[in-house]
Parts: structure tokens; C-alpha cells; sequence
């Protein structure tokens, strides 16, 4: 583990179609640990991931991953995009297989199959999983290459309590194994039980940020994201 | 580059490509039951035996590095599926190489296949080298000209916008082209019939082969610029 941030933005500021989706965005995740990105749709979480990843440039401002610039680092860094990230007539076990075949150290498929209960969907195409189980596959494809700092962008979406508390266990076993881990999320309880630390934006900008305990000291964590975000009163 | 990785996906498209009915259809229903038709009761109608399947092989090009990279590449957008595979150590070079890849391998099985079935029926063409380099080089720029169109819709549509447009102008490239009929060769579609038909008369086209380099190079560059790789 380093001291230096797994993941640092400064001042991002992007423009997609005229709209300023980013703007002076400064951010960091630290190295080992679970960090939160929260905000209402539209506030540019996914926008940050696509920067970090280099899928989208920034018009301004730095992107730093694992202390290089977004896209140096690719075989150190897996990523859940938010949609299903996966051919409809794909395998998950075929996809995996492949997955694995561009990393230098992959996991070994079976082991993230009996961590994320996948062996009933292996021999199904993707289009004949249900949301939930493709979210858990996804969440397998972003493990398989044996991530220094892994993406999570809403993991647990669409599935039901039992696959949720399996993802959890993994996103927290990835923390004790020294992965950093970035997770954007809804579902408050989630960020309260998980992240380390939480940064809250909207419109493009973090509106507020610290720990779990410092951020709930007063209020729910629910309660923070409302008067911080678009709508508070 | 990597020239594993590139292999290595083309191989995993490739197998999906060959597993998709519509894909399929295009591919090799609709190829060869041309072929079929025209060498066998096209004479009726003027079809010139000589270099029908030549006409073919254009179509079959075009439906192949058009139509199915079209379509396929907008629900890989649409679906995230470039998303992933650009944050992994597949760059988007190898990517794109691998779609090439894709392309070249299955335009390759359809031409022996068409070329085989049309030899069975009769056809007789006249092959030379100049034919022959001229066909080759014809069928890569053609590849690339296609390729360029397909990419420049997928990446800049919605996937169910890319798969209308990609077949109508499927539709209205077979129909109006100059892939199955001459036609000055203005557009890429009738300079590779022409250039392909030329072939099997033995003789080289330059002027196609030209103005296919030409759309090669500007729907090539105009899929480089402007392409998102994000729905």
C-alpha cells in the first residue's frame, strides 16, 4: 500500500453537448480503502468514472490513477460500468474466460464463481439473466484481473437482498486484501455500512465530504445527502 | 498494439457474430441464395454468368463490413460493452484491429464459400494477376470504406437508429449501388462491384480501385473523429 492516492481529481471541469456535466470537480479515494461517491442522477458520477477510466477527456482540470495518468494503468484497475458492460449473446463464463485472458494475474474464474454464487448462470446468455445477475457477473468481470483499485459504479442495482449482502462481503474482502475501491451508490445504507470515506456532489461538484461518523454525527447519512443535494430544502 | 489480444477478441466477435441469426442471414442467407438464383435462372433476365458471382461476393462485402459492424458496434455501445473492454488492457487500438480482423476472417470464409458454390454451378471466370491483385486490394479497401460508414453510425447514433439506417442502406446499396449492376463508379459500393466484376474478366480497374482508396481514406477518418465510444 502507498501513501499517495489511489485516485485523485483536481478542478475537472467537462462539457458534454453544451452542458457543463463537471464542473471544478476536486476529489480523491484513498489508497486501501472503500470510498463513496454520492449524489442524485445527473450529478456527474458517472461522468468522473468515464474521466478516471479515459473513456472522456476533461476540457480542464487533472485526472491521477494509481499515480499516472487515466489509462496507464489498465491492467492495475478493473472496472462495473453502470449498464451491462457484456455482448446479449455472450456466456458469463466465456466473457470471464476472456476477461481473464487480457490480465497478466487473473483470479481464477471458479474462485469469483463461488464467491458471487454464478455457477447456475455460467451456460446463459447474458440476455437471459436477470438484472440482478447480470449486475453480479459485471461485478466478476471487474474482479477478474486482480485489481489494484476497482470501479463499482451502483454494484448492487437490481439485485435482491442476498446478492447484495454477497457483493458487500466481497467489496469488504477486497478492502482487507489492500484494494482501493471506488463506489458510487444510491442506497444510503450501503455507503453508511461500506465507505470509509464519502464525497457528496451535485451538479458536477463535491458539495461535501468526510467519514461515515463524521458526516452522520448529527444526522442520518440520508438526511446529509438531502440538504446538500438538488431539492433540499 | 498486441497482436494476441487482437486475435483473441476477433476470435470471441467472431464466435458471437456466427451464434446471431440476423447476423447469419446477412452473412450467408441472403449471399447465397443470390448466387443461387442468378446463376441458376438469372440468365432469363440478362444476369451475365461470368461475373455474377463477382457481384456476390461485392454484396456479401458489404453486408459483412457494413451492416453487421454496424449494428453489432451500436448495441456494443449501447450496452457498455466498449466501455469495459476500453478500461481493461485491450486498448482501443487492439479493438479496433480485432473488429478489422473480424471483418477480413469472415469476408474471407464468405468469398471461398461463394466462390466454391459458384464454381459448382459453372462459373467460369477468367483469372489473372492483374485480376487478382486488383480484387484483393479491391475487397481490403472496400473492407475499410464499409468499416469506416459502419463505425461513423455506430458511433454516433442510437443503437436502434444505427440498426434502421444500417439496413435501409443496406437495402438501398444492394438495390441502387452498383453492387449487382454497373454503375459509374462514384460510390464505394459500385466501385467494388465494378472493380470485382473486371476481376473475373481477368483484368485490373484502377479508376475504381482509386476512388475505393479515396472513400477509404475519408469515411476512415471521418469514424476517427467523430466516434464515441459512450452512449
Amino acid at each position: 500500500m502507498t501513501s499517495s492516492p489511489a485516485l485523485e481529481l483536481s478542478e475537472v471541469t467537462l462539457t458534454l453537448g453544451g452542458t457543463r456535466v463537471l464542473d471544478g470537480l476536486s476529489w480523491t479515494a484513498a489508497a486501501g480503502e472503500i470510498t463513496a461517491l454520492l449524489g442524485p442522477n445527473g450529478a456527474g458520477k458517472t461522468t468522473a468514472i468515464r474521466c478516471v477510466t479515459g473513456m472522456l477527456a476533461p476540457d480542464a482540470g487533472s485526472v491521477r490513477v494509481l499515480g499516472g495518468p487515466p489509462g496507464s494503468a489498465n491492467d492495475r484497475v478493473g472496472l462495473m460500468p453502470q449498464s451491462v458492460g457484456a455482448w446479449s449473446a455472450a456466456r458469463p463464463g466465456e466473457m470471464l474466460r476472456y476477461l481473464a485472458s487480457l490480465y497478466p494475474d487473473p483470479v481464477p474464474v471458479h474462485e469469483l464463481v463461488d464467491a458471487l454464487a454464478l455457477a447456475p448462470l455460467l451456460h446463459r446468455p447474458y440476455r437471459r439473466l436477470s438484472g440482478g445477475e447480470q449486475q453480479a457477473v459485471n461485478l466478476a468481470g471487474a474482479l477478474i484481473g486482480r485489481p489494484e483499485l476497482v470501479l463499482l459504479d451502483e454494484p448492487t442495482a437490481g439485485m435482491d437482498p442476498h446478492a447484495r449482502r454477497r457483493t458487500w462481503t466481497v467489496i469488504e474482502g477486497l478492502r482487507s486484501s489492500g484494494v482501493s475501491v471506488l463506489l458510487t451508490t444510491h442506497d444510503m445504507d450501503e455507503a453508511a455500512r461500506l465507505a470509509d470515506r464519502v464525497w457528496i456532489m451535485d451538479a458536477g461538484r463535491v458539495r461535501i465530504c468526510g467519514t461515515v461518523p463524521e458526516l452522520t454525527a448529527h444526522a442520518s447519512l440520508e438526511d446529509v445527502f438531502l440538504r446538500h443535494t438538488g431539492g433540499a430544502a | 498494439m498486441n497482436g494476441s489480444r487482437v486475435v483473441r477478441y476477433a476470435n470471441l466477435e467472431l464466435r458471437l457474430l456466427l451464434r446471431n441469426g440476423e447476423q447469419l442471414l446477412l452473412a450467408f442467407v441472403i449471399p447465397l441464395g443470390l448466387l443461387v438464383v442468378g446463376l441458376l435462372w438469372g440468365a432469363n433476365v440478362g444476369v451475365d454468368p461470368r461475373t455474377f458471382p463477382s457481384s456476390v461476393i461485392a454484396v456479401a462485402t458489404w453486408s459483412t463490413a457494413f451492416t453487421s459492424l454496424a449494428v453489432a458496434t451500436g448495441y456494443e455501445r449501447r450496452y457498455g460493452v466498449l466501455e469495459r473492454l476500453v478500461a481493461t488492457p485491450l486498448t482501443r487500438a487492439d479493438l479496433i484491429a480485432g473488429k478489422a480482423l473480424t471483418a477480413c476472417a469472415l469476408v474471407a470464409i464468405q468469398s471461398v464459400l461463394l466462390s466454391a458454390v459458384a464454381l459448382a454451378l459453372g462459373w467460369r471466370p477468367i483469372w489473372g494477376a492483374a485480376g487478382l491483385a486488383s480484387a484483393a486490394l479491391g475487397v481490403g479497401l472496400g473492407i475499410a470504406a464499409f468499416a469506416g460508414l459502419g463505425l461513423l453510425l455506430a458511433g454516433t447514433l442510437k443503437a436502434e437508429v444505427t440498426l434502421a439506417l444500417a439496413n435501409l442502406i443496406y437495402l438501398v446499396g444492394l438495390v441502387l449501388g452498383g453492387l449487382l449492376l454497373d454503375q459509374p463508379p462514384v460510390l464505394p459500393t459500385a466501385a467494388l462491384g465494378s472493380l470485382l466484376r473486371a476481376a473475373a474478366s481477368g483484368v485490373g480497374a484502377p479508376l475504381p480501385l482509386l476512388i475505393l482508396a479515396t472513400w477509404a481514406a475519408v469515411l476512415t477518418l471521418l469514424a476517427r473523429r467523430y466516434f464515441r465510444w459512450t452512449s
